[in-house]
Protein backbone atom coordinates (compact mmCIF):
# COMPACT_ATOMS: atom_id res chain seq x y z
CA UNK A 1 0.00 0.00 0.00
CA UNK A 2 1.43 3.70 -0.88
CA UNK A 3 2.06 5.00 2.54
CA UNK A 4 1.07 8.05 1.55
CA UNK A 5 -2.36 7.18 0.90
CA UNK A 6 -3.01 5.67 3.83
CA UNK A 7 -4.02 9.06 5.72
CA UNK A 8 -5.24 10.74 2.92
CA UNK A 9 -9.09 10.28 3.90
CA UNK A 10 -10.48 13.41 4.56
CA UNK A 11 -12.94 11.72 7.52
CA UNK A 12 -13.39 13.81 10.87
CA UNK A 13 -9.66 14.45 10.88
CA UNK A 14 -10.11 18.57 10.17
CA UNK A 15 -12.88 19.32 12.47
CA UNK A 16 -14.45 23.03 12.29
CA UNK A 17 -12.36 24.96 13.84
CA UNK A 18 -14.40 28.60 15.54
CA UNK A 19 -12.88 31.85 18.04
CA UNK A 20 -15.06 32.36 19.98
CA UNK A 21 -14.60 35.83 21.72
CA UNK A 22 -15.87 38.94 23.44
CA UNK A 23 -15.13 42.02 21.76
CA UNK A 24 -15.74 45.16 24.13
CA UNK A 25 -15.79 45.50 27.99
CA UNK A 26 -19.54 43.82 29.04
CA UNK A 27 -18.75 40.98 31.36
CA UNK A 28 -21.27 38.65 30.38
CA UNK A 29 -20.62 35.88 28.90
CA UNK A 30 -22.91 33.26 29.74
CA UNK A 31 -24.23 33.24 26.50
CA UNK A 32 -20.57 32.79 24.52
CA UNK A 33 -20.12 29.96 26.33
CA UNK A 34 -23.39 28.42 25.61
CA UNK A 35 -22.74 28.94 22.17
CA UNK A 36 -19.11 27.03 22.58
CA UNK A 37 -20.41 24.14 24.37
CA UNK A 38 -23.26 23.89 21.48
CA UNK A 39 -20.22 23.94 18.38
CA UNK A 40 -18.22 21.94 20.39
CA UNK A 41 -21.53 18.79 20.85
CA UNK A 42 -21.76 19.17 17.29
CA UNK A 43 -18.05 18.01 17.13
CA UNK A 44 -16.36 21.25 16.60
CA UNK A 45 -13.02 22.69 18.30
CA UNK A 46 -13.72 25.71 19.72
CA UNK A 47 -10.62 28.06 21.44
CA UNK A 48 -12.61 30.28 23.86
CA UNK A 49 -11.18 33.19 24.04
CA UNK A 50 -13.07 35.00 26.62
CA UNK A 51 -13.90 38.27 28.22
CA UNK A 52 -12.40 41.86 26.73
CA UNK A 53 -10.90 41.11 23.90
CA UNK A 54 -9.53 43.77 21.07
CA UNK A 55 -10.37 43.28 17.45
CA UNK A 56 -6.35 42.82 16.82
CA UNK A 57 -6.28 40.34 19.94
CA UNK A 58 -9.15 38.48 18.19
CA UNK A 59 -8.09 38.65 14.71
CA UNK A 60 -4.33 37.69 15.88
CA UNK A 61 -6.08 34.63 17.68
CA UNK A 62 -7.98 33.67 14.65
CA UNK A 63 -5.21 33.68 12.33
CA UNK A 64 -2.60 31.74 15.23
CA UNK A 65 -5.20 28.98 15.76
CA UNK A 66 -6.22 28.82 11.95
CA UNK A 67 -9.48 28.97 12.47
CA UNK A 68 -12.54 29.05 10.04
CA UNK A 69 -14.76 30.94 11.96
CA UNK A 70 -14.66 33.37 14.67
CA UNK A 71 -18.07 34.10 16.84
CA UNK A 72 -18.44 37.11 18.26
CA UNK A 73 -20.69 37.64 21.41
CA UNK A 74 -21.53 41.46 22.00
CA UNK A 75 -23.78 42.89 25.01
CA UNK A 76 -22.57 46.08 25.30
CA UNK A 77 -24.25 48.55 22.03
CA UNK A 78 -20.51 49.10 20.98
CA UNK A 79 -21.24 46.11 17.66
CA UNK A 80 -21.18 48.79 14.89
CA UNK A 81 -17.99 49.73 15.78
CA UNK A 82 -16.01 46.70 16.84
CA UNK A 83 -17.58 44.48 14.56
CA UNK A 84 -16.32 46.03 11.09
CA UNK A 85 -13.22 46.62 12.55
CA UNK A 86 -12.75 43.09 13.33
CA UNK A 87 -14.34 42.37 9.52
CA UNK A 88 -11.50 45.23 8.44
CA UNK A 89 -8.58 44.03 10.16
CA UNK A 90 -9.31 40.32 8.40
CA UNK A 91 -9.47 42.02 5.12
CA UNK A 92 -6.33 43.79 6.01
CA UNK A 93 -4.18 40.54 7.33
CA UNK A 94 -5.58 38.86 4.11
CA UNK A 95 -7.79 36.83 5.89
CA UNK A 96 -11.08 36.76 4.02
CA UNK A 97 -11.42 33.15 4.15
CA UNK A 98 -11.70 33.08 8.50
CA UNK A 99 -16.10 33.86 8.38
CA UNK A 100 -17.66 35.89 11.23
CA UNK A 101 -20.76 35.58 12.79
CA UNK A 102 -22.24 37.33 15.68
CA UNK A 103 -24.89 37.40 18.76
CA UNK A 104 -26.34 39.78 21.05
CA UNK A 105 -28.65 42.73 21.40
CA UNK A 106 -28.09 43.99 17.88
CA UNK A 107 -31.24 45.64 16.13
CA UNK A 108 -32.25 45.24 12.93
CA UNK A 109 -31.42 48.20 10.72
CA UNK A 110 -27.95 47.57 12.22
CA UNK A 111 -27.87 43.64 11.53
CA UNK A 112 -28.82 44.61 8.24
CA UNK A 113 -26.00 47.26 7.57
CA UNK A 114 -23.17 43.99 9.71
CA UNK A 115 -24.81 41.82 6.80
CA UNK A 116 -23.71 43.95 3.58
CA UNK A 117 -20.18 44.59 5.32
CA UNK A 118 -19.60 41.14 5.43
CA UNK A 119 -20.78 39.46 8.87
CA UNK A 120 -22.45 36.26 7.56
CA UNK A 121 -24.74 35.76 10.44
CA UNK A 122 -26.20 37.64 13.19
CA UNK A 123 -28.15 35.86 16.02
CA UNK A 124 -30.21 37.26 18.39
CA UNK A 125 -31.95 36.55 22.04
CA UNK A 126 -33.80 33.27 21.21
CA UNK A 127 -31.73 32.33 18.37
CA UNK A 128 -32.17 28.31 18.78
CA UNK A 129 -28.58 26.47 19.23
CA UNK A 130 -29.94 24.47 16.21
CA UNK A 131 -29.89 26.60 14.04
CA UNK A 132 -26.41 28.37 15.33
CA UNK A 133 -25.19 24.94 14.91
CA UNK A 134 -26.54 24.55 11.18
CA UNK A 135 -25.55 27.83 10.27
CA UNK A 136 -22.17 27.50 11.46
CA UNK A 137 -21.66 24.36 9.54
CA UNK A 138 -22.73 26.02 6.43
CA UNK A 139 -20.86 29.34 6.60
CA UNK A 140 -17.88 26.94 7.16
CA UNK A 141 -18.38 24.47 4.46
CA UNK A 142 -18.49 27.59 2.08
CA UNK A 143 -15.16 28.71 3.50
CA UNK A 144 -13.25 28.92 0.29
CA UNK B 1 28.81 8.17 17.09
CA UNK B 2 26.41 10.18 19.58
CA UNK B 3 26.14 13.54 19.06
CA UNK B 4 26.16 15.97 22.00
CA UNK B 5 22.22 16.20 23.33
CA UNK B 6 22.67 19.83 22.16
CA UNK B 7 23.88 19.12 19.43
CA UNK B 8 19.80 19.07 17.15
CA UNK B 9 19.05 16.55 14.85
CA UNK B 10 21.66 15.69 12.69
CA UNK B 11 20.95 16.45 8.58
CA UNK B 12 20.40 13.04 6.26
CA UNK B 13 21.80 12.77 3.52
CA UNK B 14 22.25 15.83 1.40
CA UNK B 15 19.22 17.36 2.70
CA UNK B 16 21.07 18.98 5.73
CA UNK B 17 20.73 22.88 6.69
CA UNK B 18 22.02 24.97 3.31
CA UNK B 19 20.18 22.52 1.29
CA UNK B 20 17.05 24.06 -1.10
CA UNK B 21 14.03 24.16 0.85
CA UNK B 22 10.50 23.90 -0.61
CA UNK B 23 8.48 27.38 -0.28
CA UNK B 24 6.57 26.23 2.58
CA UNK B 25 10.02 25.06 4.88
CA UNK B 26 11.81 28.32 3.61
CA UNK B 27 8.65 30.15 4.70
CA UNK B 28 8.43 28.69 8.18
CA UNK B 29 12.67 29.39 8.52
CA UNK B 30 11.76 32.99 7.98
CA UNK B 31 9.35 33.31 10.47
CA UNK B 32 6.17 33.56 8.35
CA UNK B 33 3.37 33.18 11.43
CA UNK B 34 0.20 32.39 8.43
CA UNK B 35 1.89 29.63 7.11
CA UNK B 36 3.06 28.46 10.79
CA UNK B 37 -0.58 28.17 11.37
CA UNK B 38 -1.77 26.30 8.24
CA UNK B 39 0.80 23.94 8.64
CA UNK B 40 -0.09 23.07 11.75
CA UNK B 41 -3.69 22.31 11.19
CA UNK B 42 -2.24 20.09 8.24
CA UNK B 43 -0.24 18.43 10.66
CA UNK B 44 -2.71 17.81 13.27
CA UNK B 45 -4.77 16.36 10.43
CA UNK B 46 -1.79 14.09 9.66
CA UNK B 47 -1.80 15.49 5.99
CA UNK B 48 0.51 13.54 3.64
CA UNK B 49 2.00 16.47 2.38
CA UNK B 50 3.44 17.61 5.40
CA UNK B 51 5.67 15.22 5.38
CA UNK B 52 8.34 15.99 3.23
CA UNK B 53 8.43 19.47 4.84
CA UNK B 54 8.83 17.73 8.18
CA UNK B 55 11.43 15.97 6.65
CA UNK B 56 13.15 18.81 5.58
CA UNK B 57 12.86 21.31 8.80
CA UNK B 58 14.19 18.17 10.58
CA UNK B 59 17.99 18.92 10.55
CA UNK B 60 16.87 22.43 12.47
CA UNK B 61 15.23 20.66 15.24
CA UNK B 62 16.29 19.10 18.52
CA UNK B 63 18.17 21.65 20.31
CA UNK B 64 15.78 23.71 22.17
CA UNK B 65 14.54 23.37 25.48
CA UNK B 66 10.81 22.08 25.94
CA UNK B 67 8.65 22.12 28.87
CA UNK B 68 6.17 19.77 29.70
CA UNK B 69 3.54 21.37 32.08
CA UNK B 70 0.89 19.52 33.63
CA UNK B 71 -1.00 18.62 36.29
CA UNK B 72 -4.65 18.06 37.49
CA UNK B 73 -7.46 20.19 36.70
CA UNK B 74 -7.80 23.34 38.22
CA UNK B 75 -4.35 23.78 39.74
CA UNK B 76 -3.50 27.29 37.88
CA UNK B 77 -1.72 25.42 35.05
CA UNK B 78 -2.35 28.01 32.21
CA UNK B 79 -2.16 31.03 34.72
CA UNK B 80 1.60 29.35 35.41
CA UNK B 81 2.18 29.76 31.95
CA UNK B 82 1.06 33.19 31.41
CA UNK B 83 3.65 34.05 34.14
CA UNK B 84 6.11 32.02 32.37
CA UNK B 85 6.15 33.78 28.92
CA UNK B 86 6.20 36.94 30.53
CA UNK B 87 9.42 35.67 32.44
CA UNK B 88 10.65 33.94 29.10
CA UNK B 89 9.68 37.82 26.99
CA UNK B 90 11.63 39.76 29.48
CA UNK B 91 14.38 37.80 28.97
CA UNK B 92 14.15 38.20 25.17
CA UNK B 93 13.76 34.33 24.53
CA UNK B 94 10.89 33.59 21.89
CA UNK B 95 8.49 31.25 23.05
CA UNK B 96 6.23 28.21 21.63
CA UNK B 97 3.41 27.26 23.62
CA UNK B 98 1.14 23.93 22.94
CA UNK B 99 -1.81 24.26 24.61
CA UNK B 100 -3.95 20.51 24.57
CA UNK B 101 -7.36 19.72 26.05
CA UNK B 102 -9.15 17.01 25.73
CA UNK B 103 -11.73 15.66 22.52
CA UNK B 104 -14.91 14.82 23.71
CA UNK B 105 -15.31 11.27 23.03
CA UNK B 106 -18.54 11.56 22.20
CA UNK B 107 -19.26 14.43 19.98
CA UNK B 108 -15.22 14.81 18.64
CA UNK B 109 -15.39 18.12 19.31
CA UNK B 110 -13.76 20.03 22.04
CA UNK B 111 -13.34 23.63 23.90
CA UNK B 112 -10.17 25.25 24.25
CA UNK B 113 -10.04 27.45 26.87
CA UNK B 114 -6.38 27.86 28.05
CA UNK B 115 -6.28 31.46 25.84
CA UNK B 116 -8.44 33.10 28.50
CA UNK B 117 -5.69 33.32 30.95
CA UNK B 118 -2.94 33.92 28.40
CA UNK B 119 -2.48 37.38 28.07
CA UNK B 120 -0.11 39.36 25.67
CA UNK B 121 0.24 41.93 23.28
CA UNK B 122 -1.49 41.09 19.91
CA UNK B 123 1.73 42.58 18.17
CA UNK B 124 3.88 40.57 20.20
CA UNK B 125 5.85 37.91 17.48
CA UNK B 126 8.03 36.61 20.27
CA UNK B 127 5.38 34.30 21.09
CA UNK B 128 3.00 31.82 19.30
CA UNK B 129 0.22 30.17 20.92
CA UNK B 130 -1.73 26.69 20.02
CA UNK B 131 -4.41 25.32 21.03
CA UNK B 132 -4.66 21.59 20.57
CA UNK B 133 -7.16 19.04 20.96
CA UNK B 134 -6.47 15.47 21.76
CA UNK B 135 -7.94 14.42 19.11
CA UNK B 136 -8.76 10.64 20.47
CA UNK B 137 -6.61 8.31 18.28
CA UNK B 138 -3.72 7.32 21.09
CA UNK B 139 -0.21 7.76 19.97
CA UNK B 140 -1.55 10.45 17.44
CA UNK B 141 -1.55 13.40 19.26
CA UNK B 142 1.36 12.33 20.78
CA UNK B 143 3.40 12.65 17.48
CA UNK B 144 1.61 15.76 16.27
CA UNK B 145 2.44 17.44 19.43
CA UNK B 146 6.23 16.47 18.66
CA UNK B 147 5.80 17.33 15.44
CA UNK B 148 4.26 20.86 16.20
CA UNK B 149 7.34 21.65 18.33
CA UNK B 150 9.61 20.87 15.50
CA UNK B 151 7.59 23.32 13.17
CA UNK B 152 7.76 25.82 16.00
CA UNK B 153 11.48 25.48 16.54
CA UNK B 154 12.41 25.33 12.84
CA UNK B 155 10.05 28.63 12.97
CA UNK B 156 12.95 30.25 15.04
CA UNK B 157 11.33 30.32 18.75
CA UNK B 158 13.93 29.51 21.46
CA UNK B 159 11.61 27.74 24.26
CA UNK B 160 8.59 25.16 23.85
CA UNK B 161 6.01 24.93 26.27
CA UNK B 162 3.29 22.37 26.02
CA UNK B 163 0.40 22.44 28.77
CA UNK B 164 -1.71 19.22 29.40
CA UNK B 165 -4.18 18.14 31.93
CA UNK B 166 -2.45 15.44 33.71
CA UNK B 167 -5.22 13.14 33.86
CA UNK B 168 -4.82 10.18 31.82
CA UNK B 169 -2.22 7.54 29.50
CA UNK B 170 -2.62 10.26 26.64
CA UNK B 171 -1.43 13.52 28.61
CA UNK B 172 1.42 11.19 30.40
CA UNK B 173 2.79 10.35 27.01
CA UNK B 174 2.59 14.12 25.80
CA UNK B 175 4.38 15.74 29.09
CA UNK B 176 7.32 12.32 28.49
CA UNK B 177 7.72 14.33 25.16
CA UNK B 178 9.56 17.21 27.13
CA UNK B 179 12.68 17.55 28.25
CA UNK B 180 12.07 18.90 31.04
CA UNK B 181 8.47 17.69 32.70
CA UNK B 182 7.36 20.07 35.18
CA UNK B 183 4.00 18.89 37.55
CA UNK B 184 1.92 21.43 38.88
CA UNK B 185 0.11 20.58 42.23
CA UNK B 186 -1.68 22.85 44.66
CA UNK B 187 -2.33 22.09 48.69
CA UNK B 188 -4.49 19.93 49.88
CA UNK B 189 -4.80 18.25 47.17
CA UNK B 190 -4.55 14.79 48.95
CA UNK B 191 -5.98 11.81 47.39
CA UNK B 192 -4.69 13.04 44.12
CA UNK B 193 -1.11 13.13 44.76
CA UNK B 194 -1.24 9.65 45.54
CA UNK B 195 -2.97 7.98 42.45
CA UNK B 196 -0.15 10.63 40.69
CA UNK B 197 2.41 8.60 42.11
CA UNK B 198 1.70 5.63 39.52
CA UNK B 199 1.57 8.36 36.78
CA UNK B 200 2.60 11.88 36.34
CA UNK B 201 4.73 12.25 39.66
CA UNK B 202 7.09 9.16 38.69
CA UNK B 203 8.35 11.47 35.54
CA UNK B 204 8.32 15.03 37.15
CA UNK B 205 11.80 16.63 37.03
CA UNK B 206 10.15 19.67 38.83
CA UNK B 207 7.06 20.15 40.99
CA UNK B 208 5.60 23.33 41.08
CA UNK B 209 3.35 24.04 44.20
CA UNK B 210 1.39 26.59 42.89
CA UNK B 211 -1.16 28.78 44.87
CA UNK B 212 0.98 28.61 47.57
CA UNK B 213 -0.68 31.87 48.57
CA UNK B 214 -3.08 29.91 50.40
CA UNK B 215 -2.33 28.06 53.46
CA UNK B 216 -1.01 24.57 53.62
CA UNK B 217 1.34 25.02 50.58
CA UNK B 218 4.57 24.38 52.93
CA UNK B 219 2.76 21.15 54.14
CA UNK B 220 2.03 20.27 50.59
CA UNK B 221 5.89 20.56 49.48
CA UNK B 222 6.72 18.90 52.47
CA UNK B 223 4.82 15.95 51.73
CA UNK B 224 6.32 15.95 48.43
CA UNK B 225 9.77 16.36 49.83
CA UNK B 226 9.30 13.31 51.55
CA UNK B 227 7.78 11.16 48.30
CA UNK B 228 10.89 12.12 46.58
CA UNK B 229 13.02 10.95 49.32
CA UNK B 230 12.10 7.27 48.92
CA UNK B 231 12.40 7.75 44.72
CA UNK B 232 14.60 5.48 44.06
CA UNK B 233 18.63 5.99 45.13
CA UNK B 234 21.32 6.05 41.85
CA UNK B 235 19.08 9.09 40.02
CA UNK B 236 21.64 12.20 39.73
CA UNK B 237 18.42 14.68 39.29
CA UNK B 238 16.29 14.82 42.45
CA UNK B 239 12.85 16.37 41.75
CA UNK B 240 13.07 20.05 42.80
CA UNK B 241 10.21 21.77 44.37
CA UNK B 242 9.43 25.51 43.68
CA UNK B 243 6.27 27.13 45.53
CA UNK B 244 4.58 29.45 43.10
CA UNK B 245 1.37 31.67 43.38
CA UNK B 246 -0.02 34.13 39.95
CA UNK B 247 -1.79 35.36 42.62
CA UNK B 248 0.90 37.35 44.17
CA UNK B 249 2.77 36.73 42.00
CA UNK B 250 5.97 34.18 43.53
CA UNK B 251 8.31 32.27 42.61
CA UNK B 252 8.76 32.70 38.46
CA UNK B 253 11.98 33.33 38.28
CA UNK B 254 12.78 30.30 40.36
CA UNK B 255 10.65 28.08 38.70
CA UNK B 256 12.46 29.05 35.55
CA UNK B 257 15.91 28.76 37.45
CA UNK B 258 15.45 24.98 38.40
CA UNK B 259 13.91 24.48 34.88
CA UNK B 260 17.57 25.41 33.33
CA UNK B 261 19.22 23.65 36.13
CA UNK B 262 17.46 20.58 34.90
CA UNK B 263 18.42 21.56 31.43
CA UNK B 264 21.84 22.54 31.56
CA UNK B 265 22.25 18.61 33.58
CA UNK B 266 20.70 17.20 30.43
CA UNK B 267 23.13 19.08 28.12
CA UNK B 268 25.92 17.99 30.45
CA UNK B 269 26.13 14.34 29.37
CA UNK B 270 25.27 10.68 29.87
CA UNK B 271 21.36 11.02 31.56
CA UNK B 272 20.50 14.17 29.27
CA UNK B 273 21.57 11.87 26.03
CA UNK B 274 20.05 8.61 27.54
CA UNK B 275 16.70 10.45 27.49
CA UNK B 276 17.41 11.93 23.95
CA UNK B 277 17.73 8.46 22.50
CA UNK B 278 14.57 7.34 24.72
CA UNK B 279 12.53 9.83 23.17
CA UNK B 280 13.43 9.07 19.56
CA UNK B 281 13.03 5.73 19.64
CA UNK B 282 9.28 6.45 21.79
CA UNK B 283 8.43 8.23 18.77
CA UNK B 284 9.72 6.08 15.87
CA UNK B 285 7.56 3.03 17.90
CA UNK B 286 4.46 5.71 17.56
CA UNK B 287 5.25 6.52 13.95
CA UNK B 288 5.05 2.93 13.13
CA UNK B 289 2.08 1.46 15.58
CA UNK B 290 0.36 4.50 14.12
CA UNK B 291 1.08 3.39 10.19
CA UNK B 292 -0.09 -0.32 10.93
CA UNK B 293 -3.58 1.57 12.99
CA UNK B 294 -4.26 3.72 9.71
CA UNK B 295 -3.81 0.28 7.74
CA UNK B 296 -6.24 -1.27 10.12
CA UNK B 297 -8.32 1.12 9.45
CA UNK B 298 -7.86 1.86 5.59
CA UNK B 299 -8.54 -2.01 5.52
CA UNK B 300 -12.28 -1.67 7.59
CA UNK B 301 -13.02 1.14 5.29
CA UNK B 302 -12.64 -1.18 1.76
CA UNK B 303 -13.27 -4.43 2.78
CA UNK B 304 -16.76 -5.78 3.68
CA UNK B 305 -15.79 -8.92 5.27
CA UNK B 306 -13.78 -7.38 7.57
CA UNK B 307 -16.62 -5.44 8.53
CA UNK B 308 -18.69 -8.46 8.92
CA UNK B 309 -16.17 -9.79 11.37
CA UNK B 310 -16.76 -7.15 13.56
CA UNK B 311 -20.66 -7.47 13.05
CA UNK B 312 -20.10 -10.99 14.25
CA UNK B 313 -18.35 -9.83 17.56
CA UNK B 314 -20.86 -7.53 18.53
CA UNK B 315 -23.61 -9.97 17.82
CA UNK B 316 -22.10 -12.61 19.72
CA UNK B 317 -21.61 -15.12 16.94
CA UNK B 318 -17.92 -15.16 17.48
CA UNK B 319 -15.39 -14.44 20.17
CA UNK B 320 -13.19 -11.67 20.04
CA UNK B 321 -9.83 -13.47 19.80
CA UNK B 322 -10.43 -15.69 16.49
CA UNK B 323 -11.84 -12.63 14.89
CA UNK B 324 -8.54 -10.56 15.90
CA UNK B 325 -6.81 -13.45 14.09
CA UNK B 326 -8.88 -13.27 11.12
CA UNK B 327 -8.50 -9.98 10.88
CA UNK B 328 -4.81 -9.77 11.78
CA UNK B 329 -4.25 -12.67 9.28
CA UNK B 330 -6.14 -10.64 6.31
CA UNK B 331 -3.64 -7.72 7.41
CA UNK B 332 -0.44 -9.51 6.95
CA UNK B 333 -1.59 -10.65 2.69
CA UNK B 334 -2.24 -7.13 1.73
Amino acid sequence: MNPQESVAKPRSRRPIRVLIAKPGLDGHDRGAKVVARALRDAGMEVIYAGLRQTPEDIVEAALEEDVDIIGLSILSGAHMVLLPQVVSLLKKRKAHRIRVFAGGIIPDEDAGRLRRIGIRAIFGPGTSLESIVSTARKIAGSRA
Amino acid sequence: MNPPPSGGNRPRKASGPGARLSPTARAIRAGDRRVLARLISDVEAREPATRSILEELYPYTGRIPVIGISGPLGVGKSSLVNLLIQHLRGRGKKVGVIAVDPTSPFSGGAVLGDRIRIQRPAEDTGVFLRSMASRGHSGGVSQSTREVIRLLEAFGMDVVLVETVGSGQVDVEIHEIASTRVVVLVPHLGDDVQTMKAGLFEIADVFAVNKADLPGADEAAHHLMELIRTAPAGEKWHPRIVKTSAQIPLGIPELWEVVEAHESYLREGVPGEQARQRRLRQELRDLVTGRFAGELEDAMDRDPALDRLFQKVAEGTLDPYRAADRVYESLRKR
